[in-house]
This record gives structure tokens, C-alpha cells and sequence, in this order.
């Protein structure tokens, strides 16, 4: 087998707050394939936006990156900002999640896709017009000659997102990390986005990272799902094996939050209770430990590593797997 | 954009008129008698009685309001009782001058405030930002007259390089009006540039913080285009704000620079004619002062409208 595409190697990122160091992402390892997409899966404030900017390296400037992320074999912390930066764009894209703030609100939706041509791929003015064009056709955008002239405020939330997606693609990146993209969109546009992301990233056989809190999401559109909670990934798994077979409490807890359509009206909807725990006061056991309904006194006593005992590909952190 | 223009010139009209009406109030409503001013200490009663007769002091204030406005709508702002020079030539005389001086220090501060405003931005917390939003503190509560002294000193005296006071108008000699216009538009740039690089720093921190910045450099930009297209862009409102309350300020002349310098600008007309009591000529520059402010707002509000797209479209 050749050497993975990407491959996050014992990453820790720390930031400075008020109330102490906080470790938002903890010794985290992760591989990607090159044309294959992985689902990062975890609730608000597990990790997983530092994760991806940590892969991006766009992190805070005050937060501390420990470990390697070796990216088509280059360790990215160590190289210059301006091999950074050829980087970002032709191998390396993102899609933000929310298009409302991620794109430049006083330039034109052209400038914003012409400048990326123009820098990566040296175009010349007229041609990144014509290919910014098409870039917005391919990604299902109406009209795109006049899209081009108009302000993103012009333009609706989904629509929006197309565009950002379309930014993201214009250099044929080789990995593209999408954080978020249906989570500050309207239900209805939620699916079309995800599946004309899933649709570009086969076209291009490209990587794709899909970060989201909704299990529901990755369920058909990935080939493998890390599940992270409290900075580390708790989970690991094939995607059909993990959705067969859930080891770990806490991915249990998430599947069974998701609403089902077919479930009788009025029947509550499990929510996981408490709270994640203070990321500036890591605990010495499991960190899902304080709100799980299967803990045992073990859980609190030391923090189970994330393994795979049953040499079955699918890895998880829990002492009393399911 | 054509009917966003054509909405705001219609706003612009009852701002006017009121400007009128104000500039009339307070030229009518200062104490002293015009007449008697005119005629001075010797005058009998009767005479003041038949001069206010003449000049129309004793209608209503409101039939002397219109009748001014009346002459100010075809151009006659009256003329001076004392030296029988006309309100406009008198005005057009000032006005280049107080212009040149107030295009060259706002450019001036402009080029020295925005450059340092990006570099504290960029490098906020650092050693470099401290150091220029520490002297750009220590900048604004030095006085205007501190600083001519001091440039004067350095330029003038010790240097002389250029000329301490004085006027040279532009088609005399070019070089030599710039020359003499160096040294006050530095005084004045000297108060500028601190307040903008004030307002662009903290604006521009905040642009830095948003998400489309970070989407910037996820797209491999160069910092340059970065900071230049994507951030100072939207983050340049404060600053055309700014920027143009300065220059209204400025079309009524830099008085105290003007003094020191010696330069024949609107600020020392409009002094001369308060203490000389020459009512016609003060109402005349505060009116003149008065507009040019409206239409820099004007043209502020338009600047708006091209920085951001929002605005234009309604969406503000």
C-alpha cells in the first residue's frame, strides 16, 4: 500500500484562556487515502474545527500545535508560509460552514473566484472569467455569467455555499476538508449540498474530510467515520462496520439523538444529558465517563486508549464497549 | 446606484435649507446692531434709524431671511460694509488656499495613518504596535501650535529647507507654493494620522478576525492581496467617516496653522471679520463652510456606497 495522502500523526492543539491551558484537540491520529473521504462526527466543542484547522494550519496564532501532519509527505508545520501557501488552494481546499460570514462581502463573487485561478494556475483575467463561469455552472448555479457580477448579499444562503464549494474545487485540490457545510443552511438545500459535494469529490477522485455533528450525514457519504469527543477521537471505524456494529457508548448515544422519521409522533428524542467536560480540567478517566449510562468505576480511574483488541479495523476508547 | 444617488441628493435639499437658515440666525441673532456698528459711536438716532430703513433691518426677521436666501439663490451673498469687497470674491479669494492646505495634509496623514494601521493590525500585541498606538496617543494630545514650532524649528530654522511663514500662490510659482505649503500641512498631517490610524487599527483587527480572511488565506492568496483587497476594504469605512469629517472641518480653514504660517485661507477671513464685526462677510464664509461640509457628507455617504455593496443594494 502506498503512503497515505494525509496522515495526522499524535496532534494536540492547545490554547491559552482565561482559565488555563485548553486542550481542544488531544493526541489524535488519523490516515486518508488518497480519493477516499472520511466523516469527522462529534457535538459543539469536541475538537473537530481545531482538527481541521490544524490540518490547514490555520490555526489562532496563540494556540500550540504538537505532533506531525504529513500531508502527500511533508510535515505542513514545518514548512514556510509561502510553501503554505502554494499549497493551499491547488491540494488543500476548504469549505467553510457557514457561507454567510466565509465569503468577502464587498467583492464580487467573480473576484473571489478569479483571484484563486489567477494565483494557482497563473490564468489570465479572461479565462478565469470563462473557467469561474463553469466552475459555477458544474456546481448547479443558474445564470453564472451574471452570478459572477454580483455580491455574495445578492445571492441566498445555499446558493451561497455553491459558491464556496466552487472556490474550493477551482484548483482541483487533492484533499478537501468540508467543516460544517449544511450546518448553516436550511434543511431543504442540506442534502442537495452534501450530495454535490459527494458527487464532485468521486468526479475528481479526490479526498474529502467531512466534519458534522450528524452521524445521519456521514452515514452514506463516507468510506470511514472518526468519532471525537472532548479533543480525542473515542471511535474509529469503516463506515458500514460502524454503523453495524457501535462499540462505543457515546456513538450509540449520538445515533440515538438523531430524529427518525419513522418513529411513532410524540416519541421523545433521546438526548445525551450533561455536558462535555471542562476542556481546561481534563479528567483522569474516560472523559465520556461523567455521562454515560453504562460507566463503571474503572471509567473514572484511567482513560481507556483508542485500540482495536478485536483486529477487526474498527478502533474505539472504551473500557465496556457495547 | 443612479436612483441611491438621486435619493440622497433629494435629502440634500431641506439639509441645505435649513444651513441657510442657520447661518442666517446666528449672524442675525449675534448682538450689535449692524447699523450702528456701520455708523459707529457719533451717529444720531436718526441716521442709524434711516440706515436700518435702507438695508431692510427693521422688516420681520423672516421677510429678511427670504430676501437674503432670495440673493443667495442668484448668487449675491451681499458685500463687505467696511471694505465694499463682495461676500464671493472675497471667498474665492481664501477658498484655494484653505483647499490646498486641507488636500495636502489629509493626503499626508493618509499616507503616513493607513500603512501603520495595517502594519499594528497585522502585528497587534507586538513591540511595533505598542510602540506607534503609543506614540500615535502621545501625537494626539500634543497641540497643533506645539508641533508648527517644533517643525519650523527643525525645517526652517536649523535645516532651512523651507520657508518658516509666508504664501506663494500656485501660478507664480509652483515649486514655491508647494514649498510653503509643506511645513503647514505637515502640522496638520501630524494631528491626522494618529486618529486614522487609530480608527483603521481596531477596524482592522476586527476584519482580520472574520471568517472570510481565513477563507482567504485557505485559498492561498498572497498576504499582500490579503490585507490590501480583502481587509482594508471593508474595514475602511471608519476611516472615510473620518477622513471626511476632517476635511469639512478643514473647508472653514486650519485657523491656528494659518496664523502661524501666514497663509491667506478662510480660517483668518472669517476671525477678521468677527472682530471686525463685518456681518455680511462671516455670514457669508459660515454659509460657504456650511455647504462644502454637507456635500463632503455627501460624497462620504456616496464612498460608502462603493466600499460596500450592502449598502448600495439596501441591505445595510
Amino acid at each position: 500500500m502506498s503512503a497515505p495522502l494525509l496522515s495526522i500523526e499524535g496532534v494536540s492543539v492547545e490554547l491559552p484562556t482565561p482559565r488555563g491551558l485548553l486542550r481542544a484537540v488531544d493526541r489524535v491520529d488519523l490516515t486518508l487515502e488518497a480519493g477516499r473521504t472520511l466523516g469527522v462526527v462529534g457535538e459543539s466543542g469536541c475538537g473537530k474545527t481545531m482538527l481541521s484547522r490544524a490540518i490547514l494550519q490555520l490555526l489562532p496564532k496563540r494556540a500550540k500545535l504538537d505532533g506531525r501532519v504529513m500531508f502527500g509527505g511533508r510535515d505542513l508545520a514545518g514548512l514556510s508560509r509561502e510553501a503554505l501557501r502554494r499549497l493551499r488552494g491547488p491540494e488543500l481546499a476548504v469549505v467553510f460552514q457557514d457561507p454567510m460570514t466565509s465569503l468577502n462581502p464587498v467583492l464580487t463573487i467573480g473576484t473571489q473566484i478569479v483571484e484563486t485561478l489567477q494565483v494557482h494556475l497563473g490564468m489570465s483575467g479572461i479565462a478565469a472569467t470563462k473557467r469561474g463561469a463553469e466552475l459555477l455552472a458544474a456546481v448547479g448555479i443558474p445564470a453564472p455569467e451574471q452570478r459572477l457580477r454580483q455580491y455574495p448579499s445578492q445571492l441566498s444562503g445555499g446558493m451561497r455555499q455553491r459558491v464556496a464549494i466552487a472556490i474550493a474545487l477551482s484548483c482541483e485540490p487533492k484533499l478537501l476538508i468540508a467543516d460544517e457545510p449544511t450546518t448553516a443552511l436550511d434543511v431543504t438545500v442540506q442534502a442537495q449540498i452534501l450530495d454535490l459535494l459527494a458527487r464532485e469529490q468521486q468526479r475528481r477522485h479526490m479526498a474529502m474530510i467531512l466534519i458534522t455533528h450528524d452521524l445521519g450525514v456521514v452515514a452514506g457519504r463516507t468510506d470511514e467515520v472518526a468519532v471525537m469527543y472532548a479533543g480525542r477521537v473515542v471511535e474509529r471505524a469503516p463506515t458500514p462496520r460502524l454503523f453495524a456494529h457501535m462499540r462505543m457508548p457515546y456513538t450509540e448515544a449520538l445515533l440515538a439523538a438523531i430524529p427518525r422519521l419513522d418513529s411513532a409522533p410524540h416519541t421523545p428524542l433521546p438526548a445525551i444529558g450533561g455536558r462535555p467536560p471542562d476542556p481546561t480540567r481534563p479528567l483522569p478517566g474516560c472523559s465520556f465517563a461523567p455521562r454515560c449510562r453504562y460507566v463503571e468505576d474503572d471509567c473514572r480511574a484511567a482513560k481507556p486508549p483508542l485500540a482495536d483488541p478485536e483486529r477487526a479495523g474498527s478502533l474505539y476508547a472504551c473500557w465496556h464497549p457495547r | 446606484m443612479a436612483r441611491f444617488v438621486g435619493r440622497r441628493l433629494l435629502y440634500l435639499l431641506p439639509v441645505l435649507l435649513a444651513v441657510t437658515l442657520l447661518t442666517f440666525l446666528i449672524a442675525a441673532l449675534l448682538p450689535g446692531d449692524l447699523a450702528y456698528t456701520m455708523l459707529g459711536d457719533q451717529a444720531t438716532p436718526e441716521k442709524i434709524a434711516a440706515l436700518r430703513a435702507t438695508m431692510g433691518l427693521d422688516l420681520p426677521i423672516w421677510q429678511r431671511y427670504l430676501h437674503w436666501l432670495g440673493g443667495v439663490l442668484q448668487g449675491d451673498f451681499g458685500r463687505s460694509f467696511r471694505t465694499g469687497e463682495t461676500v464671493l470674491s472675497a471667498v474665492a479669494d481664501r477658498m484655494p488656499v484653505s483647499l490646498e492646505l486641507m488636500v495636502a495634509a489629509e493626503v499626508l496623514g493618509l499616507v503616513i495613518g493607513i500603512p501603520l494601521a495595517i502594519l499594528c493590525a497585522v502585528k497587534q500585541g507586538s513591540a511595533i504596535d505598542r510602540f506607534l498606538t503609543g506614540l500615535a496617543f502621545a501625537k494626539l494630545s500634543l497641540p497643533s501650535f506645539m508641533v508648527a514650532i517644533l517643525l519650523i524649528y527643525l525645517f526652517a530654522v536649523q535645516l532651512n529647507w523651507l520657508p518658516a511663514t509666508g504664501y506663494v500662490p500656485f501660478t507664480e510659482d509652483p515649486l514655491g507654493n508647494l514649498r510653503s505649503f509643506l511645513l503647514p500641512a505637515m502640522t496638520l498631517a501630524f494631528a491626522e494620522w494618529p486618529v486614522l490610524m487609530r480608527v483603521l487599527r481596531s477596524d482592522m483587527i476586527a476584519t482580520l478576525q472574520e471568517d472570510y480572511i481565513a477563507m482567504a488565506k485557505a485559498k492561498g492568496l498572497k498576504p499582500a492581496r490579503i490585507l490590501l483587497v480583502h481587509a482594508l476594504k471593508p474595514s475602511s469605512l471608519t476611516l472615510v467617516t473620518v477622513t471626511g469629517i476632517n476635511i469639512g472641518r478643514l473647508i472653514g480653514g486650519a485657523l491656528i496653522v494659518e496664523t502661524i504660517f501666514a497663509l491667506p485661507g478662510l480660517g483668518r477671513l472669517l476671525v477678521a471679520a468677527i472682530y471686525s464685526r463685518d456681518f455680511i462677510i462671516l455670514q457669508g464664509v459660515v454659509l460657504f463652510v456650511a455647504v462644502g461640509f454637507v456635500i463632503v457628507n455627501f460624497i462620504v455617504d456616496m464612498l460608502y456606497a462603493v466600499l460596500d455593496p450592502r449598502i448600495r443594494h439596501g441591505r445595510a
